[in-house]
């Protein structure tokens, strides 16, 4: 059974995008950390990297909702990629995918944003 | 001596005495009234001024006793056309006749009289009215607030069933009632009556049939035997003019059965795959005489079908051209299916529609609406008849954060030799997750000697997993679409995703409380989704 722990991290890529890579499980214990990522990204684009996440609950999409308003405030735009087939449906029927475009991996991300 | 007979449009001629000290030899004269008709009426009216009663030549009774009286001259007090009263004098004391200006003077005595009492009399009518709008309207106050504390204030939550209903008065507040009863064994009992008569005395019939149903439905399973026992007991308690019309329907929310029974109400509609059915049984109604018994009919509901209740304020109401709302238009309402399923509204918007909008309502209008929205045996029965279910496991858990995983590990072991698809694995898991989650916070509150109890079962057909909880909170509220655009603007928390990923994830999504705890049953279709 997978971990309760959630990390994130911080990558700067050559070409100017920022990736958060997320790790582990997103739900409320989440928040902090998620936001504190967010705030080290600069740029008008941020991408959430979610390939080496295994669980996603509720209260974890509240997480992810509210990074979403925080990028929408500052006129941002946020992209996802890694997600698992299950929880791209997850993220249509919560319609967080209305608000963020959703890529398949890293490059498709990388691509169109170039 | 002078007497006014003062005479009121909405009572009997009446006399009032003019209450002076007589002097010596004089006598008081009995004022005769003057029954409205007589034909010293109209002579009174034409002449307009004093009249000699020797000059009349009249077959009146009121002349005849004024005669015996010994009225002489009569000077009528005419206002607006209308014989408000008369002045009646007897002989002169000096014997002698009236003169010229003896009448000049009663004339214009008489003029100035007639007015001031016009204004008398419109003010007493005036007083007397608001006095009356004043009753009637506290009486309309009551009879609204009996009504709405004993109509249902919340409507039954049912899993696979939406319930529904609609009441608003008329301004004279009707006798309007429905009522829900939870019976045993998932059986729902719906009530729609209506008490003839308005106001205070139909409220409080409609309080005493509301307590007698209740008592009576958990007597009887049968609602020809509820309706006999209330009928019988309400023909002494109530007035004999006044009676009960009543509709009373048992829906096993399980097999989506209705059993009902009729007492001279509006018959119910329903909207099914094939179109609009009336259903039909018939008995009299409540309260007019004792040893009635009442027809009983069985309709099933299948999911989608929707079964209307309505009261005649509804088929009753007219126009402005005059012409009646009607059933059969009622029904042909009933068989459009309300885009956003909303049938409740879509039938009082039709109503509205048709009297105009500024029409004043002329009874109660009562809708009770029971739509079957689906069921697990529905999907299942579609693949022919399935087998008893089968327990694969019960786990328990104890109410720490985090537990949920161990949930989802737990089921996921249990259920994976039965074929589900990857896609329906994922949602399960989530769907377990959130639910167990809501068991452990809302259900249980974090108190980690509560348990959450996890059941899964199957069938040829289904796989259910039932989670209980044992906090004896509040009731498991309604699934709500959450509103994205406002989190994200910040108006509204970001959490309250849970309920409504539950249903998202499952074919099927029940909750019950029952005995401070509460139950979710999630279930999955095993054959592809519904």
């Amino acid at each position: 059974m997978p971990g309760e722990e959630f990390e994130v991290r911080v990558v700067e890529r050559d070409d100017g995008d920022t990736i958060i890579e997320l790790m582990g499980t997103v739900n409320r214990v989440a928040k902090e950390s998620l936001e504190a990522a967010y705030e080290e990204t600069e740029g008008s684009r941020v991408l959430l990297d979610f390939s080496k996440v295994d669980y996603i609950n509720s209260t974890g999409i509240a997480v992810i909702v509210g990074v979403l308003a925080m990028a929408r405030a500052e006129g941002r735009v946020v992209g996802a990629y890694g997600l698992s087939d299950h929880y791209r449906e997850v993220f249509q029927i919560t319609r967080l995918a209305d608000f963020m475009t959703i890529y398949d991996d890293e490059t498709a991300a990388v691509t169109a944003g170039a | 001596m002078v007497q006014i007979l003062r005479r009121r449009k909405t009572e009997e001629p009446r006399v009032e005495a003019v209450e002076t000290p007589l002097k010596p030899n004089t006598r008081l004269i009995d004022a005769v009234p003057i029954p409205p008709g007589d034909p010293l009426e109209t002579v009174l009216l034409s002449t307009g001024g004093p009249l000699e009663l020797s000059s009349l030549d009249l077959e009146s009774e009121a002349l005849q006793t004024m005669r015996e009286q010994g009225v002489e001259l009569i000077v009528p007090l005419i206002g607006q056309g209308e014989l408000l009263g008369a002045l009646y004098l007897g002989p002169r004391l000096s014997d002698q006749p009236y003169s010229t200006d003896d009448r000049k003077l009663l004339g214009s005595l008489a003029s100035q009289v007639a007015p001031a009492m016009k204004v008398a009399q419109l003010v007493r009518e005036q007083q007397a009215e608001a006095k009356e709008r004043e009753r009637n309207h506290q009486e309309m106050q009551v009879a609204a607030l009996i009504q709405q504390t004993l109509l249902p204030q919340d409507l039954p939550s049912i899993s696979g069933w939406g319930i529904d209903a609609f009441y608003r008065p008329a301004r004279a507040v009707g006798g309007d009632f429905y009522d829900f009863i939870h019976l045993d064994d998932g059986r729902l009992g719906v009530v729609i009556g209506d008490v003839t008569d308005k106001g205070v005395p139909a409220a409080l019939v409609m309080a005493t049939s509301r307590s007698m149903l209740r008592s009576a439905a958990h007597n009887h399973t049968s609602p020809g035997a509820v309706l006999s026992e209330v009928n019988n007991a309400l023909v002494s308690e109530i007035p004999p003019a006044m009676f009960v019309t009543c509709l009373y329907a048992i829906v096993d929310t399980h097999t989506g059965e209705v059993i009902f029974a009729n007492a001279g109400h509006n018959l119910p509609y329903v909207r099914n795959s094939s179109g609009v059915a009336e259903l039909r049984a018939t008995g009299m109604p409540l309260g007019l005489m004792l040893g009635m018994t009442y027809d009983e009919r069985t309709h099933t509901l299948d999911a989608g079908d929707v079964m209307v209740l309505t009261s005649d304020g509804i088929t009753e109401a007219h126009n402005v051209e005059g012409e009646m709302y009607g059933f059969p238009r009622l029904m042909g309402r009933v068989g459009v299916k309300p885009k956003d399923g909303d049938v409740v509204s879509a039938l009082v918007g039709d109503l509205e529609q048709f009297t105009g909008p500024d029409a004043e309502q002329e009874d109660d209008i009562t809708l009770v609406v029971v739509k079957r929205t689906s069921s697990a045996q529905d999907s299942a029965s579609a693949f022919g008849e399935s087998t008893d279910p089968v327990v694969l496991g019960t786990f328990n858990f104890a109410s720490e954060e985090g537990n949920e995983r161990a949930a989802i590990e737990g089921v996921m072991e249990v259920v994976s030799d039965l074929g589900l698809e990857s896609s329906q694995v994922e949602r399960l898991k989530t769907a377990v997750g959130e639910t167990v989650m809501n068991a452990i916070e809302h259900g249980n509150e974090n108190r980690p000697e509560l348990m959450v109890d996890v059941v899964v079962v199957a069938t040829d057909h289904t796989v259910q997993v039932r989670v209980t909880d044992h906090g004896g909170g509040k009731a498991i509220p309604e699934v709500e679409t959450p509103d994205i655009e406002a989190k994200l603007a910040g108006e509204q928390t970001p959490r309250g995703w849970g309920l409504f990923l539950i249903g998202q994830m499952v074919d099927d999504f029940r909750t019950e409380s029952v005995d401070g705890t509460h139950t979710v049953e999630l279930v999955m279709n095993r054959k592809g989704r519904g």
